[in-house]
């Protein structure tokens, strides 16, 4: 199994009872990457995520972060990763730089060293102001944005979220994603698990989708459109007087249009571009009467939804 | 070792600036102090010309008003401090969310245990040390003798396997917090273990030595013997009976024998006065008792070490 890979699973298994959680799971995630962990709860998301980090052990298979064997070596992976589980908690009594303090310390880091650390951590997630504040009277959000500075207290090189955005406001999810992708850019490798499809896409450079312990599909988001939809990003969907061969013709010949579907007096046009001038004008052309028209983006929900029908 | 060190620095910090360690000292200065005073007011009855110990009867004497012991109270409270140093240790960090974050970083499992129950050690000795020498400071000041050598190591033993007894406790307590992922039922469990041990072992070995071999009034010397053999083989299946039977053998060396009914049975045999014993015979005498203490809580750390180590940290 080669280093080039920040994580790598080979036929990783974790059975629970009668429940296989992750079923024969073979992921890989280059360096750098930030790479969007989707499914439903219950997928075996979090259970990957805490057999990558040596939290909990596979029942067969074998798991590689930066070539250091999770199970084996523990401690080798925790010293280069970092992890925001999914209810993270802090000592409440203590002040948030407290907090990082003693994670910086459960970390040999010396403290000379931990401290400028922490006052600039504390600055880049907005909490400087609170730092003598105890942890007690945070809100959510700032518990979240104070987890994202204890995971760069060490440095990471490999950085893992458990649902970062988890019932956070819209402005808070926001600062989340924004410092998410700030560690991306500094070069640390990042993996999100996530139910929040449409957030995971703004950071994501790729994305897997999981369902039922398995990994349905993978690719980066327009990929995956492509295998779905089978077309292109958009859907023209266009309602017209007279519905007639000719015109399906003329539209097809448009240039950029993939795909042409008549339903009723409606036509259902894939294509990679927004096109909808030209269509206009091969309607307008036409005898026929252009009633109303519709573009619609391709998200990831459908992408989602759509593995999901089949799985 | 760093992860061990941060986890004990922190724990030993959390304790001193906790509100249970200040109300556990709080109880335990006064209850100490009350004793060495009662003590001191009736010593004078108590000691005789041939006295050899003096200094250690103000540990033994008790009055009327408060009729317990200075060891006797710390053989109460050293449990409870025990419980409450340990009973959470776990399991707050696991319902407080802390747990899969401490255990993501780069520490063996083993640290975070070791690391709280040194912390809670180490509490727990400063708090016997402290009360023992404050005691003993008082008592000095009050009746005017000064203890002799021996005395002095005598009470340097009485601490230490006062802190062992404390130390049994503080690992039982943080196996149950291993074991029990609520706080509340960790604690109530080993306050329940501790009563039952404290009160119900003797009553159950009464009984059941009353059973085996019944005594009355015109039973023999030797029925009586074994009736008493019987008693006390069955309480020392509790650690407190243990720390009570190592304690009266060194604060009280005129006792050979742990028993004092077959103490008595020997005077009355023998019709002599036990000279005392010395402070190396002492500590042979008391020797089991202390490795079966220091076995107990090596037991329970091998049971949390077994349960914690291979377990899945979740944070839900």
């Amino acid at each position: 199994m080669s280093a080039e890979y920040a994580i790598a699973t080979e036929e990783l298994v974790k059975v629970y009872g009668a429940k296989v959680a992750v079923d024969r799971l073979n992921l890989r995630v280059a360096e750098g990457e930030v790479f969007g962990f989707l499914g439903p709860n219950g997928a075996g998301k979090t259970t990957t995520i805490l057999m990558l980090l040596g939290l909990t052990e596979p029942t067969s298979g074998s798991a590689r972060v930066y070539g250091n064997d999770p199970t084996r070596e523990p401690l080798k992976v925790k010293r280069i990763a970092g992890y925001l589980p999914e209810k993270v908690g802090f000592y409440d009594d203590m002040t948030a730089k407290q907090n990082l303090e003693y994670t910086a310390a459960l970390n040999g880091i010396p403290v000379e060293v931990a401290e400028k650390k922490i006052e600039e951590l504390l600055k880049l997630v907005g909490l400087a102001d609170v730092a003598e504040h105890k942890v007690g009277t945070f809100s959510h959000g700032m518990k979240q944005r104070l987890g994202i500075a204890d995971v760069m207290v060490k440095d990471p090189k490999i950085a893992f979220f458990d649902e970062p955005t988890a019932g956070i406001d819209p402005e808070g999810t926001d600062q989340v994603l924004t410092l998410i992708k700030s560690m991306a850019k500094r070069g640390v490798t990042i993996v999100i698990s996530s139910h929040q499809l449409h957030q995971v896409q703004k950071v994501c450079t790729r994305v897997g989708i999981m369902a039922n312990g398995r990994l349905v599909a993978e690719g980066s988001v327009d990929e995956l459109g492509r295998q779905v939809i089978g077309g292109g990003k958009f859907r023209i969907e266009v309602q017209v007087s007279q519905p007639s061969d000719r015109l399906v013709n003329a539209i097809k010949g448009v240039k950029g249009v993939g795909n042409v579907e008549v339903n009723g007096d409606r036509l259902l046009i894939s294509c990679d571009e927004d096109i909808r001038a030209q269509i206009a004008r091969v309607i307008v052309d036409s005898e026929s009467l252009l009633v109303q028209m519709k573009i619609e983006e391709y998200s990831l929900d459908d992408i989602y939804l759509r593995y999901f029908r089949e799985s | 070792m760093t992860g061990l060190r941060a986890v004990f620095w922190k724990e030993l910090s959390d304790h001193f600036s906790s509100l249970r360690f200040i109300i556990l000292s709080i109880l335990i200065y006064l209850a100490g102090v009350a004793t060495i005073y009662v003590a001191a007011q009736n010593i004078r009855a108590d000691v005789t010309g041939t006295t050899r110990f003096i200094f250690l009867r103000l540990f033994i004497v008790s009055g009327e008003n408060i009729p317990f012991s200075f060891p006797f109270f710390l053989s109460l409270f050293i449990p409870i401090i025990g419980i409450a140093l340990g009973f959470d240790a776990v399991n707050s960090e696991r319902t407080s969310g802390n747990l899969s974050r401490l255990l993501s970083q780069p520490l063996y499992r083993d640290s975070v245990i070791n690391g709280k129950f040194l912390a809670g050690l180490v509490t727990l000795s400063i708090l016997v040390v402290s009360i023992v020498t404050l005691v003993a400071g008082m008592g000095l000041r009050m009746i005017g003798v000064p203890p002799t050598a021996e005395e002095v190591l005598r009470l340097f033993v009485f601490m230490f396997i006062s802190i062992v007894y404390g130390g049994f406790w503080l690992s039982l307590s943080v196996l149950f917090s291993v074991l029990f992922n609520r706080t509340a039922t960790s604690a109530l469990a080993s306050v329940a273990l501790w009563i039952f041990m404290f009160l119900f072992v003797t009553m159950v070995a009464n009984v059941i030595a009353g059973a085996v071999v019944p005594v009355d009034q015109s039973s023999t010397v030797e029925v009586i013997a074994r009736n008493d053999e019987i008693y006390r083989t069955i309480s020392r299946i509790s650690p407190s009976t243990l720390y009570g039977e190592s304690v009266q053998v060194l604060l009280m060396p005129e006792l050979s024998n742990p028993s004092s009914t077959l103490m008595l049975i020997s005077i009355y045999t023998a019709g002599m006065m036990p000279t005392p014993l010395s402070l190396g015979q002492s500590l042979l005498v008391v020797w089991p008792q202390v490795t079966s203490l220091i076995a107990l809580s090596a037991l329970c750390f091998a049971a949390s070490y077994i349960k914690f180590m291979r377990e899945e940290i979740r944070s839900t």
